[in-house]
């Protein structure tokens, strides 16, 4: 069969709106998710009290968001399920390589390898949770935040448990308002961050997404406080989390005071990192975001400096829902315009109306980030023993050792003493150890962007083109 | 004043530096980037007699695994004796691994029971030859443990690792190098060891001398972490003694598999020439996988979490160079090792430091000259 016109990597606001956009436009459209639903990290997490409960724009916004996955899935071939390892390219076509499981023969499951042709490529693959490691981090009972919410939408964190939510950005706020009205006792949520600008005014910051009434309405009705410049610096707990360690700190993040708070449940989340392993694959330029996070370079299409490859949402900057849909939607039109479709009852170009959109929305995206930074002084809450890495269990004191061995900068820190080297290859622990190194995060160097068998990987050219 | 500047901080570099100090040599390292960031950051870590001709090169890798095994008394760099097996398909196959094992001269049993050795080795194999002197390190550990270990033992005023230091030229007086220009000002010395591997010919270039020394590429599977080890020792095919040797452009692959302490097992080796493309390469990647399935069948279902490449250093008859370079009074080379410079690398610094102070080397590096190539053909 023939190659795609366009094929989407991600099933978040971005990628749907952009698949959507373009299938709309009479594109021959493929979307391919992990997930086993369409949402992202976004709107997969949310728990079902949301529909129930009214709450603003966010509600709006999945209600829309459902509608658009309802259409996408008849204009476009949906392949959920999928996780994409690798995109290459093939003479004129780019190579889309996924791996699937299925049913084996004795009912086993096997891994098999499916490879998509396409014209252009749209990447919204999203971003991840950041963690920041500290004292006691690994313990059973410490989640990221986006964990915390992916646990509230199957409804694991049972009534009754206590929980601290910690770190920095209005990403706590739903959060902490999801578990308390889930009947969890959330104790405290600690924003890092100080008084001044929008960080003193997370309702503001929220409100200008249209979703802090909301959130402050339940907070206060749960009686939860919500504490600036305050964070938990470690965690405590025989074999599981009991009790952790609440410090004021200053505005660098260094501990002024510190006291102790009991918890079984600790929701940690310093902002996010853009997934931008595919367009690395490619060659794409790469720029820093605010934070210092690599981030793919688009111009105003949302192409990015490779031809056929656009990229939308989170890999082009944390912006949130609402942005990231924009952008899918700009780099549909464009791929639309660019593959010589002229999208019906629009006009082929990208309207001026969602250029200027975008502009405003990215502005406030930077004003979020510039109120809500990762400050250096959370080094200093680790100690010599402090797992830095968590899959090869590598500490404070191993990196600091292989600094004074002649390692200068985090790739040289990892082949001595392995940070990142496991399995979720450094997307823990790949900003905190570029910190240690007193580097700005390097772009991710990944030729696997995701696992794959090795049963899988010798079989890659058996598949049919599509 | 160093006595000695070594160029490159990668093993071969770090095994000079070692024995120059031990030799009470003044050693100064500089290295462009980190400790081991070269080809030394990508490379396997074997240590091998099982896969040389005999020849100058099997005897340097035999003197290099003693050194390799003293070396390891005392600084660790996750040293594993464990062996290597080489397995033969057919039975014609085996006969001239035989024949080659006893042609090496190098201890060797006949692996007659293949599974007594691997339990998961795939059924259906004519045999092997075991080599329990093949061994593994961890080569990054290994170059920056080998610094350390010299100045701990030998002084830390007397051996200087200084990274992020660039050479760009050479300091020459009455037609003797005596020291190099480096993005950190001029640094002089009495003689410069040349261990910029790969880019050994670039740095011979500075110095004005011609040192064929090109990239091999390699890409290396590394899966995810077993709690169980599947492998026991190194274990390939024979295709890969002929792969290793071959003046082949194209891409050449024999599955390499072993099991390494951190629970891992790494899948080598892809030999192609390329240049110096990091570009992934599906196809490398697809042939890999389906040898070492081959080789051991549960590997199916073993995922692989990364994988990465580096260049090789090779000449063009696949020997290093090392030694004094009589076009240049005063440069002395160690590059150009290709797949066996981790292997090589002990007995090179320790012969390199025999020359540098003043002594006989214990083992004939006349193949090794660094003039044994013909001139650059000039265009
Ligand atoms: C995939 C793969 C697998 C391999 N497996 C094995 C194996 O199992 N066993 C084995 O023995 N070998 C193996 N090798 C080969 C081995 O890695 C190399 O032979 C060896 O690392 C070379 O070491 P080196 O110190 O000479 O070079 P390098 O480690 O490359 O060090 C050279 C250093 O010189 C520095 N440099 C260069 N130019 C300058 C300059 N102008 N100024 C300052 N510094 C400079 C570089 O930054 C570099 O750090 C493998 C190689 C590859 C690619």
């Amino acid at each position: 069969m023939n190659a795609y016109d366009l094929v989407v990597v991600g099933g978040g606001p971005a990628g749907v709106a952009g698949a959507l956009t373009a299938a709309q436009a009479g594109l021959r459209v493929a979307l391919l998710d992990s997930g086993a639903r369409l949402g992202g990290q976004y709107f997969r997490h949310l728990p079902a009290s949301f529909h129930a409960s009214r709450e603003g724009m966010l509600h709006h916004g999945l209600d829309r968001f459902v509608r658009q996955s309802g259409t996408l899935e008849r204009l476009a071939d949906l392949r959920l399920g999928h996780q994409v390892w690798a995109v290459t390219r093939q003479e004129e076509l780019l190579a889309v390589h996924a791996v699937m499981t299925s049913d084996g023969p004795h009912g086993h499951p096997v891994e098999l390898p499916v490879v998509l042709r396409t014209r252009a490529l749209l990447i919204a693959t999203g971003a991840h949770d950041r963690p920041l490691p500290f004292p006691g981090w690994d313990l059973p009972g410490v989640l990221t935040a986006g964990g915390a919410q992916a646990l509230l939408k199957g409804n694991l964190v049972a009534a009754g448990r206590r929980v601290v939510v910690a770190g920095t950005g209005p990403f706590l706020l739903p959060v902490a308002a999801g578990l308390a009205r889930s009947g969890t006792r959330v104790a405290e949520v600690l924003e890092a961050n100080g008084g001044l600008g929008l960080a003193g005014h997370p309702w503001l910051a929220l409100s200008k997404a249209g979703e802090a009434a909301g959130y402050a309405a339940t907070l206060l009705r749960h009686r939860v406080p919500y504490r600036t410049r305050h964070a938990v610096v470690a965690a405590h707990g025989e074999r599981e989390l009991t009790h952790v360690s609440v410090a004021r700190i200053d505005r660098d993040w260094r501990i002024r005071a510190t006291r102790t708070v009991e918890c079984d449940t600790l929701a940690v989340g310093y902002g996010f990192v853009p997934q931008i392993d595919l367009a690395t694959q490619l060659g794409c330029d790469t720029g820093h975001d605010l934070d210092g996070s690599p981030i793919v370079t688009v111009d105003a299409s949302q192409s990015t400096s490779v031809p056929g490859v656009y990229a939308a949402g989170e890999p082009t900057g944390v912006g949130g829902a609402v942005l990231s849909e924009l952008e899918g939607r700009i780099a549909g039109l464009a791929i639309a315009a660019e593959l010589g479709t002229p999208p019906a009852g629009e006009p082929p170009a990208v309207p001026g109306l969602l250029l200027r959109r975008r502009t405003r929305l990215r502005a406030f995206a930077r004003a979020l980030q510039q109120a809500y930074p990762v400050q250096d002084g959370w080094q200093s809450w680790l100690a010599d023993d402090t797992l830095v890495c968590r899959c090869e269990e590598v500490t404070l004191g191993a990196i600091r050792e292989a600094q004074r061995l002649g390692a200068t900068d985090a790739r040289s820190i990892k082949l001595l003493a392995r940070p990142g080297m496991g399995w979720c290859q450094g997307r823990m622990c790949g900003h905190a150890v570029a910190c240690l190194a007193g580097q700005a995060p390097q772009p991710p160097r990944r030729p696997l962007a995701q696992p794959i068998t090795l049963g899988a990987l010798e079989r890659i050219s058996d598949d049919k083109p599509n | 004043m160093a006595d000695v500047i070594v160029v490159g901080a990668g093993v071969v570099g770090a095994a000079c530096a070692y024995y120059a100090a031990r030799a009470g040599l003044d050693v100064t390292v500089l290295d462009r980037g980190p400790v081991a960031g070269g080809t030394t950051g990508a490379g396997e870590g074997n240590i091998l007699v099982s896969d040389k001709e005999p020849g100058p090169e099997l005897d340097l890798a035999v003197l290099s695994n003693k050194l390799w095994r003293e070396l390891a008394d005392g600084v660790d760099f996750e040293f594993e004796a464990k062996g290597g097996l080489v397995v033969a398909e057919t039975p014609a196959v085996l006969e001239q691994l035989t024949a080659l094992a006893v042609k090496q001269g190098v201890e060797h049993t006949l692996a007659g029971d293949l599974a007594a050795y691997e339990p998961h080795l795939a059924q259906g194999l004519a045999g092997g030859v075991f080599y329990p002197q093949d061994a593994q390190v961890q080569p990054m550990l290994a170059a920056a443990r080998l610094i350390r270990a010299a100045q701990d033992r030998y002084g830390h005023q007397k051996v200087r690792l200084r990274t992020g230091v660039t050479v760009t030229g050479f300091l020459r007086s009455g037609g003797r190098v005596t020291g190099v220009r480096t993005s950190e000002g001029d640094l002089l010395a009495a003689a410069v060891v040349n261990a910029a591997g790969t880019w050994g010919g670039e740095v011979a270039r500075l110095a004005g001398v011609h040192l064929p020394v090109l990239p091999r590429r390699g890409f290396i599977l590394v899966t995810e972490p077993l709690r169980t080890p599947l492998v026991r020792h190194k274990v390939y095919t024979a295709a890969y003694v002929t792969n290793v040797a071959s003046d082949n452009e194209g891409l050449e692959t024999s599955a390499v598999v072993e099991g390494t302490p951190s629970g891992t097992v790494l899948i080598g080796a892809s030999r192609e020439r390329v240049g110096f493309d990091r570009t992934i390469s599906l196809p490398v990647l697809q042939r890999l996988a389906a040898q070492a399935v081959a080789l051991f069948p549960v590997l199916r279902d073993v995922r692989a979490i990364r994988t990465y490449c580096g260049f090789r250093p090779y000449c063009p008859d696949h020997l290093p160079v090392i030694g004094a370079d009589p076009r240049m009074p005063g440069l002395y080379h160690a590059c150009g090792h290709e797949g066996a410079g981790i292997g090589l690398a002990p007995a090179t610094g320790h012969l390199l430091a025999q020359l540098l102070s003043g002594q006989s080397p214990s083992l004939d590096l006349g193949a090794f000259r660094p003039d044994r190539f013909p001139a650059e053909a000039h265009s």
